[in-house]
């Protein structure tokens, strides 16, 4: 009896073979995977805090939540979607779509994209303990103004400080790789002005993120020493100042606010020319609006703490600070309607989802407008009617951008064509949910009603069960696009090599769904498009 | 292909160092933000070191009078009875006056507290010199001990024309105990 090698089945183990592919890829699209999973994880825990917290202000008084539970719910709400839905979904993106929009066969830096990735998963695995902890969650609002975090912090505040460590290095080295794979591997006649929106929001943002998220580490680590190293950076008693935490947090949190929404801006700039059948209008003004925006981002830090007794010239000037930022963003705005003017549009879902961006964000930009006079300040500090407008620029910037990338490379990344019907319901639920949920805010706080307190007064209950019911409403919406997300990953119509018939760039050369390697040769430049390919639209 | 390799590695190096300098930055800041402050008068801040009587001109360009009020408060947990004096003075620009404030520890413990002065309006804050200030170190109060904390100040004759009255309030912070063993240091180095 002889046995041959090949009769041998080679011995499978499928455990292992699973936590090798993710666990030490160094892929760019596994990890771009990884990634957007992460986020859209991240996004149903944070969004099931939204809900808890929208179930407390159905109804005024105190019916299913603690005050102490509902400030940890505040809290937690804020720090995920900002740190754990909105960065890493962004980040996600980069990943799949740079290498692919600049003709490189991977990120500059393949291993350190890996570790920034693998440590996310532990730093929100630490946030998220703290729910769990002796003293409950930390309980202070995103923003862990001292002294609550400091002297008044509950013990799970350290935890939250690794954390927030944590996932700060894993922006830090994201972002460095993103910018090295963009100095050095785009295609051969790819300059810089050449390069496509989304590429070139993604080098701001990254310029953003190494600039302010080592301020974030100084002021945790702050904290840190301040709460148990006999330090005093924040206690007036040993010579200290409380206001200075928000100056330094403001410095790194108002760029932040920016790398919440460049990429979302890039998004924008890629799906309006594609489904308009235009050249994206001003092409360079978007690229100068963009630069603006990230340098006035640094000089515009004090109109966060208008109320804290700033002397008037301080005022005046965040003040004209801010409201210049109005010129290079309405730049924007006016290049994206003008990108539109005259083409020949269709509506797709990422088109619908891109559109509602402008709209929405443009509603939320004003009201940032209002924000920013000192006298109108006075009043809307602290109220509703911020939580309204970081919403308006936050949910349909952000998320709405995410989703219609989402959409708009999914071929690409699966090979199938999304459900478009499933997709135009997603999104017409989802806007008017929006709405409900996050307008009549505008009227609440205008009313006086403050921010991140588990009761209000009775005048604001009918205002408040809206909101809750438009809530409840966006929620169900999240799940009808897991649901479209899975079935597009299951099956559904073949996806063409250009997917979109106004599709424009290196990402449509490839077939789908994107093969693992890619671009292993620099491809040539401007791309070679096929003329007749893309999908038929399907009106 | 080497190229590249080398132009990443440079890339890397620095923006690395960037993020390196920014952590930096941020610890920077606090003095920074401190100095500017001082400087400016912003905040309130008054001056932290004493000042030189013998910076006062001889000949004085005005007899103008200036009211300045006095105010004290507590913070949160500081169990000291802690007020003025005076509540207010007529003074004479360039001139020395001498006031002082009361505090009486009421806990059963020893207690160290901080006084921090603020001025009011913030952009006089650098007109009011002070010569001697109890706010200058911690003080240290034993269980039920009570004392007369001394002032000295002179309100500079360059002050800005609209000013009449200046507000000079002292919150009184407890420092905690593990700074208070600290501040033994502090104080051994200030007196050197």
């Amino acid at each position: 009896m002889v046995t041959r090698a090949e009769d041998v089945t080679p011995q499978r183990y499928p455990l292992r073979e699973f936590l090798s592919r993710w666990l030490l890829t160094t892929n760019h699209k596994e990890i771009g995977t990884l990634y957007l999973w992460l986020s859209f994880t991240l996004f149903f825990i944070a969004g099931a805090m939204a809900m808890v917290i929208r179930l407390e202000l159905f109804q005024p008084g105190i019916q299913f939540a603690e005050p102490l539970f509902y400030n940890q719910m505040v809290t937690m709400h804020g720090l995920l979607m900002v740190f754990g839905v909105v960065m890493p979904g962004f980040v996600g993106l980069a990943n799949w779509q740079i290498p692919l929009m600049i003709g490189a066969p991977d990120m500059a830096l393949p291993r350190l994209n890996n570790f920034s990735f693998w440590i996310l998963p532990f730093a929100f695995g630490l946030l998220i303990s703290t729910l769990f902890m002796e003293g409950g969650a930390p309980n202070f609002g995103w923003t862990f103004y001292a002294p609550l975090s400091t002297t008044y912090g509950p013990p799970s505040t350290d935890f939250f400080i690794l954390g927030v460590h944590m996932m700060g290095i894993s922006s830090v080295l994201g972002a460095i790789n993103i910018i090295v794979t963009i100095f050095n591997l785009r295609t051969p006649g790819m300059t810089l002005m050449k390069m496509p929106l989304f590429v070139w929001t993604w080098l701001i943002t990254a310029f953003l993120l190494i600039m302010v998220m080592p301020v974030l580490a100084g002021v945790v680590t702050m904290m840190l020493t301040d709460r148990h190293f006999g330090t005093s950076f924040f206690s007036a008693a040993g010579g200290g100042d409380p206001v200075m935490f928000q100056h330094i947090f403001w410095f790194f949190g108002h760029p932040e606010v920016y790398i919440l929404i460049l990429p979302g801006f890039g998004i924008a700039s890629q799906i309006i020319p594609t489904f308009s059948r235009k050249k994206l209008f001003g092409y360079h003004s978007m690229v100068y609006a963009t630069i603006a925006i990230a340098l006035l981002s640094f000089v515009v830090w004090g109109h966060h703490m208008f109320t804290t007794g700033m002397p008037v010239v301080g005022e005046l000037f965040f003040m004209y600070a801010t409201m210049l930022i109005a010129v290079p963003t309405g730049v924007k705005v006016f290049n994206w309607v003008a990108t539109m003017w005259r083409g020949s549009i269709t509506f797709e879902t990422p088109m619908l989802f891109a559109i509602g961006f402008v709209i929405l964000f443009t509603i939320g930009g004003f009201s940032g407008l209002m924000l920013a006079l000192v006298p109108a300040d006075f009043q809307y500090h602290d109220t509703f009617f911020v939580v309204a407008h970081f919403h308006y620029v936050l949910y349909p910037g952000a998320i709405f951008g995410t989703m219609a990338a989402v959409y708009y490379w999914i071929p690409k990344w699966t090979g199938h064509m999304y459900d478009e019907r499933l997709g135009k319901i997603h999104f017409w639920t989802a806007i008017i949910a929006v709405n409900l949920t996050f307008f009549p805010m505008h009227f609440t706080g205008l009313a006086g009603m403050p921010r991140r307190i588990v009761d209000y007064s009775l005048q604001f209950a009918d205002f408040n069960m809206v909101s809750s019911i438009g809530a409840g409403l966006l929620g169900m919406t999240q799940v009808l696009f897991l649901y479209i997300v899975i079935k597009t990953i299951r099956g559904g119509d073949p996806a063409s090599t250009r997917v979109w018939e106004g599709a424009d760039g290196l990402e449509w050369t490839v077939p789908s769904p994107a093969p693992h390697h890619t671009f292993e040769t620099p491809p040539p430049f401007p791309p070679i498009m096929d003329k007749d390919e893309g999908t038929p639209l399907n009106e | 292909m080497t190229e590249t390799r080398s132009n990443q590695r440079t890339h890397v190096v620095l923006l690395f160092s960037l993020a390196v300098g920014m952590f930096g930055f941020a610890f920077a800041l606090v003095p920074l933000y401190q100095v500017f402050c001082e400087i400016t008068g912003l905040n309130g801040k008054t001056s932290g070191r004493p000042a030189d009587p013998t910076a006062i001109p001889e000949v004085r360009a005005s007899d103008r009078e200036v009211t300045v009020q006095f105010l004290a408060s507590v913070s949160n947990g500081m169990p000291w009875e802690f007020r003025p004096s005076t509540h207010q003075l007529k003074v004479r620009l360039g001139e020395i006056y001498t006031t002082d404030y009361y505090a009486r520890n009421r806990a059963a413990q020893a207690v160290t507290g901080q006084a921090v002065p603020s001025v009011a309006p913030g952009y006089a804050a650098k007109y009011l010199h002070k010569v001697e200030c109890f706010c200058f170190r911690q003080q240290h109060l034993e269980a039920g001990e009570d004392r007369h904390m001394p002032l000295r100040f002179y309100v500079s004759d360059d002050l800005p024309e609209e000013v009449h009255t200046l507000s000079l309030s002292y919150t009184l912070f407890k420092v905690p105990t593990t700074q208070a063993a600290n501040s033994v240091a502090n104080l051994a180095s200030i007196q050197q």
